[in-house]
């Protein structure tokens, strides 16, 4: 589903963030990719979601070699892609409601579909009844699973996670990394950068460790 | 991955329902767009009166003007249809020999009519008129007016040939003047011409005017709903729907303006109504200001629009661009 070959980034400033990454991830897998802050793991899911683009190397997503993507096409590709941020990126001017409805907005559900999913979305993530709250009146575990209830409203194939339990006590870290499973048990292929290591360790799935770059470590553990 | 070709999968039957679906949610989003962006601007009324009222002045400016040019056009063509000239012959002239003059210049093919005021008319009418008529009587049957002839012009006639007319008859030996009352009309039709081109010019640089204010307004709002933007870019929206909502807030800013250059031009014209009616009552008209046109609203209201949606359309296309998410 995700494939990097040999892939390589440097920012404009000249900072060579990526070199030479490779890896796989199949459809329906779920995944961790992990190292210490400044290692790459932000630039790893940018590059999938075209946020920024590869100067060496190739991504494939979907069988889509991203290299050839048009600008034009990166806003129906990244529908296919559900994101959840950090600091979640809500719209604090807007309701939940009108936040998870976003993504069913811009791909121009009708009115009827977009309620009826969203209300899906919420129930998936424990927040239905609080639609109509604004996310400021909500605890931050609140807050990230209205980011995550937006990512996955649209069911895109793919969910990418930046650090979605930074923020979080290890209580709610582990409920938001329960919630991540179970979405990628209905068959969404799960993307998760995160640095708590002693979290994602324990829950067993394949971790791939970025060290200034470069890619130290891809171990199998489920396989193991 | 999904993919937004595999519609066509799909058994045709079904594929009505789909598109119709899909427009249906794309009528929707437009028309909540519509209400929203009126929403967002009613929630902010002082700014949004503030925008309207300069879009407004800068409409109504040259809207205003080129209303009353037209009056003035329309009232100096009306009087040139009925232009006449007034030949005031020498006292001496007998009536007949007026007469014969009269045939004579009716023959002309630059006048359409001529019409005799002999001396005993003249006379009588002066009488009538003035309320002179003891003062007069004193005069007995000396009767001091020279005979008149009143010279229809022909259709179409040039300035240049009423000109060459007038010299014609000043040449007449039985001619004591020769007057041409709308001389100073036809001047007046000149200097509206080139009025009219100076407020032409005068309502582009006001356009543009527009333009820059509501691409500015515009650009604020842009950068104010930096966030939002990035954040629709990464959920998968285009820029055509990112900029949707802003052109609709352009066209409701032109839109607005547009009424209050109606309000504007309506309450000036009302205003200068009644010294107009007086300066005409003056010249024994019954002229009046015609009001706006149906025409001159809509197209007020046409142009306060287009520069409203250009505006935004201009700030938006440009400033979009430097807003990528992060
Ligand atoms: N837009 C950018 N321009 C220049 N350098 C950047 C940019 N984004 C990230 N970097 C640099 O690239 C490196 C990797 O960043 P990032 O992928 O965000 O790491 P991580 O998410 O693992 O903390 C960091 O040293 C960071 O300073
Ligand atoms: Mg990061």
């Amino acid at each position: 589903m995700i494939h990097f070959h040999e892939v390589s980034k440097r920012y404009p400033n000249g900072y060579q963030a990526l070199r030479s990454v490779s890896f796989d991830l199949t459809r329906g897998e779920m995944a961790f990719l992990t190292g210490h802050s400044g290692a790459g793991k932000t630039t790893v899911l940018r590059l999938i979601a075209l946020i920024e683009r590869v100067n060496r190397g190739h991504i494939i997503v979907g069988g889509e070699n991203l290299s050839r993507m048009g600008k034009r096409r990166i806003p129906y590709f990244r529908r296919h892609i559900g994101m959840v941020f950090q600091n979640h990126r809500l719209l604090m001017d807007r309701t939940v409601f009108d936040n998870v409805a976003l993504p069913l907005v811009i791909a121009g559900y009708s009115h009827q579909d977009v309620s009826r999913r969203v209300r899906a979305a919420l129930d998936k993530v424990g927040l239905l009844g609080k639609e109509r709250l604004n996310p400021v009146t909500l605890s931050s575990g609140e807050q990230q699973r209205v980011g995550i209830a937006r990512g996955v409203v649209n069911k895109p194939a793919i969910l990418l996670a930046d650090e979605p339990t930074g923020n979080l006590d290890p209580e709610l870290s582990r409920e938001i990394m329960t919630l991540f499973e179970r979405f990628n048990h209905f068959g969404v292929t799960v993307l998760i950068a995160s640095h708590d290591l002693s979290l994602i360790r324990a829950m067993g799935y394949r971790m791939f460790t970025l060290k200034n770059g470069t890619l130290i470590d891809a171990d199998r553990m489920t396989a193991a | 991955m999904r993919d937004v070709s595999a519609g066509s999968d799909l058994p045709r039957s079904r594929r009505p329902s789909w598109v119709e679906k899909r427009l249906t949610g794309w009528a929707l989003w437009h028309s909540q767009c519509l209400v929203s962006t009126l929403g967002q601007l009613a929630n902010t009324p002082l700014n949004t009166l503030m925008i309207a009222a300069v879009i407004g002045i800068a409409l109504a400016l040259p809207a205003g003007l080129f209303v009353l040019l037209d009056n003035v056009q329309g009232l100096s063509r009306s009087w040139e249809s009925a232009a006449q000239i007034s030949v005031f012959l020498k006292p001496e002239v007998s009536d007949a020999a007026a007469a014969k003059l009269a045939k004579a210049l009716h023959a002309r093919p630059d006048l359409a009519q001529v019409r005799v005021i002999t001396r005993k008319q003249a006379f009588q009418e002066y009488r009538q008129l003035s309320g002179f008529k003891d003062a007069l009587a004193v005069l007995g049957d000396e009767n001091p007016l020279p005979a008149v002839l009143v010279l229809q012009l022909a259709q179409g006639q040039t300035a240049a040939g009423i000109e060459h007319l007038l010299a014609a008859l000043r040449q007449q030996p039985q001619v004591e003047i020769a007057q041409f009352d709308l001389d100073w009309m036809r001047r007046l039709h000149a200097i509206t011409e080139v009025i009219r081109r100076g407020v032409t010019i005068i309502g582009v640089l006001l356009g543009v005017g527009v333009l820059l204010i509501v691409g500015n307004t515009i650009r604020a709002s842009v950068e104010k709903r930096r966030e939002e933007i990035e954040v629709a870019k990464l959920l998968g929206a285009t820029n055509a729907f990112i900029r949707r909502p802003f052109l609709y807030t352009g066209l409701w800013y032109g839109l607005l303006g547009g009424i209050v250059a109606w309000l504007f031009v309506a309450i000036t014209l009302g205003l200068l109504q009644a010294p107009v009616r007086q300066l005409a009552a003056l010249y024994r008209s019954d002229f009046s200001l015609s009001i706006m046109s149906a025409d001159t609203l809509f197209t007020i209201w046409i142009v306060g629009a287009f520069l409203g949606v250009t505006g935004s359309w201009l700030a938006v296309g440009r400033h979009l661009a430097a807003i990528e998410p992060s």
